[in-house]
């Protein structure tokens, strides 16, 4: 269970959360959608404790994280950028991550999925972005975390590696992990998501499922939901 | 933090740059041995170089791969450990490297002429010794410098600057000041200034042990004088520590405050 307690973060006079209160207590798939600048990323991570909050707190199980570190060996992490150290190998990489955690990894069945074999011996600065997303999605799944974190995972990815990442998904929310996205595309949060939370300048906006927020905007689909919102305002 | 040091250092030596750097001081060194087949006049000519190399490569290095790693660090911050063992971890593999670089490159071409056998081989470790104090210094303090600034170009032209005030205006700075006040004692003041410059302290350290008081210039004959040639190298040697581990320290306290919400 992650849960915000009047969060509030700044950055000079930009108010990048403000007085964020958010309850995510189900296991699932939950997606944090809202446009660029509406503080998504800060949310993710201040759970990651990339950015300390100025106020509040969060608590993963009931217990307050911040500026502590240990908590994250419970966490897979995504992050949105695949940039790697240049020199080093696909599997030396790997290897590397597993060597900072404690814990068992099952790197080889996702290598097989991604069909990353071939590459393995290869130096990182030579792969190709979707390659490299790959990879960033094998080190992020290998582990048996609890919480799962995904910032934009389908980037630079092509259809069949999306379709495969789904998979990884689902089959990790059948196995009750809590996994939060965050997707600027629309159609992809609709599939795969139980629950969104919309943020819009630093607020909470909306918590619920998508039937609740399509009802609230007599909409259709997500994205025409969300864009009723954005353009109503 | 041996762990990221370890695989910072292999990302790193293996980098083309680190050949370059190697090949830069290993054909530099056999060229000089060799066209003068005299060793001390060899080590002056290394000092000078060295004097301003390392710290420049320290400086450039250490700006380019702090900023070039951002995305993999966000990687590891999201990891369990601490944050200062990441970023010490990859200052240690950094400043390791360039130093391997430095000493093998200048190692192999006086190992082949014999060094071991000559007795100018303490001439040649002190010029080793300052070499890897500036590489680690001066990483050091460019890794400071990339912490504080956000941006990336602000971050490299405040790095180069500060070689750049270090390596070269600073000398002249002091040596305008000695001119203006010569009717002055300046003797302690001079002092302070060489210890607030790893470049000059540095030079003082090499030149105390090659024991030619010609090229001591002003500050190196005030440090002979008042602390002799071996007091003033483990002063000199001493003083070099303590610009290595403030910034260090300096590096760990910003980490702890620093955000990572690119």
């Amino acid at each position: 269970m992650i849960e915000f307690k009047n969060l509030k973060k700044s950055f000079g006079r930009l108010n990048a959360l403000e007085d964020i209160n958010l309850k995510i207590s189900k296991k699932g798939v939950f997606a944090i959608l809202g446009p660029n600048g509406s503080g998504k990323t800060t949310l993710i991570k201040c759970i990651l404790g990339m950015v300390i909050p100025d106020q509040g707190s969060i608590l993963i199980n009931e217990k307050n994280i911040i500026k502590k570190w240990e908590y994250r060996n419970d966490i897979n992490y995504l992050p949105q950028i695949a940039d790697f150290p240049a020199n080093l190998t696909v599997s030396e990489l790997i290897e590397m991550v597993k060597d900072l955690r404690a814990k068992e990894a099952n790197e080889s069945a996702l290598i097989e999925l991604f069909g990353l074999d071939p590459f393995l011996d290869k130096k990182l600065s030579i792969l190709s972005g979707g390659t490299k997303q790959k990879v960033n999605l094998v080190l992020a799944f290998m582990f048996d975390s609890s919480i799962i974190i995904l910032d934009e995972p389908s980037t630079g990815l092509d259809p069949l590696s999306i379709i495969q990442m789904k998979e990884l998904i689902e089959t990790q929310k059948k196995e009750g992990k809590t996994i939060l996205i965050t997707t600027h595309i629309m159609s992809l949060a609709e599939e795969i998501s139980d629950e969104i939370v919309f943020m819009l300048e630093g607020k909470k906006y909306f918590q619920g499922t998508i039937d609740e927020i399509k009802k609230k905007t007599k909409e259709k689909t997500l994205e025409s939901a969300i864009a009723k919102i954005l353009g109503g305002r | 933090m041996l762990k990221i040091l370890r695989y910072s250092f292999s990302d790193i030596s293996r980098s083309q740059w680190s050949y370059f750097y190697f090949a830069f001081y290993f054909i530099i060194g056999f060229t000089l041995l060799f066209l003068s087949s005299d060793v001390s006049k060899a080590v002056i000519t290394l000092v000078n170089i060295i004097l301003v190399l390392s710290p420049l490569i320290g400086t450039v290095f250490g700006v380019i791969y702090f900023y070039n790693s951002k995305e993999f660090t966000q990687l590891l911050l999201a990891k369990p450990i601490k944050r200062s063992t990441i970023f010490i971890g990859q200052y240690l593999g950094l400043s390791l490297s360039l130093s391997f670089s430095f000493v093998l490159g200048l190692g192999f071409p006086f190992l082949f002429y014999g060094i071991f056998r000559s007795p100018a081989i303490g001439d040649f470790f002190s010029l080793l010794i300052s070499g890897v104090f500036l590489t680690f210094i001066f990483t050091a303090l460019a890794f400071n410098i990339a912490l504080s600034n956000e941006n990336k170009i602000k971050g490299f032209a405040a790095a180069i600057l500060l070689w750049l005030l270090l390596a070269v205006i600073y000398d002249g700075l002091f040596l305008i000041s000695l001119m203006v006040f010569n009717e002055y004692p300046l003797e302690k003041v001079s002092l302070i200034a060489t210890a607030l410059n790893p470049i000059d302290l540095s030079r003082i350290l090499v030149l105390l042990k090659l024991d030619i008081s010609a090229l001591l210039g002003y500050t190196g004959a005030v440090f002979q004088k008042f602390f002799g040639g071996g007091l003033g190298m483990l002063i000199s040697i001493f003083i070099l520590m303590l610009w290595t581990v403030l910034p260090i320290l300096r590096i760990m306290q910003k980490i702890e405050k620093r955000i990572f919400n690119e």
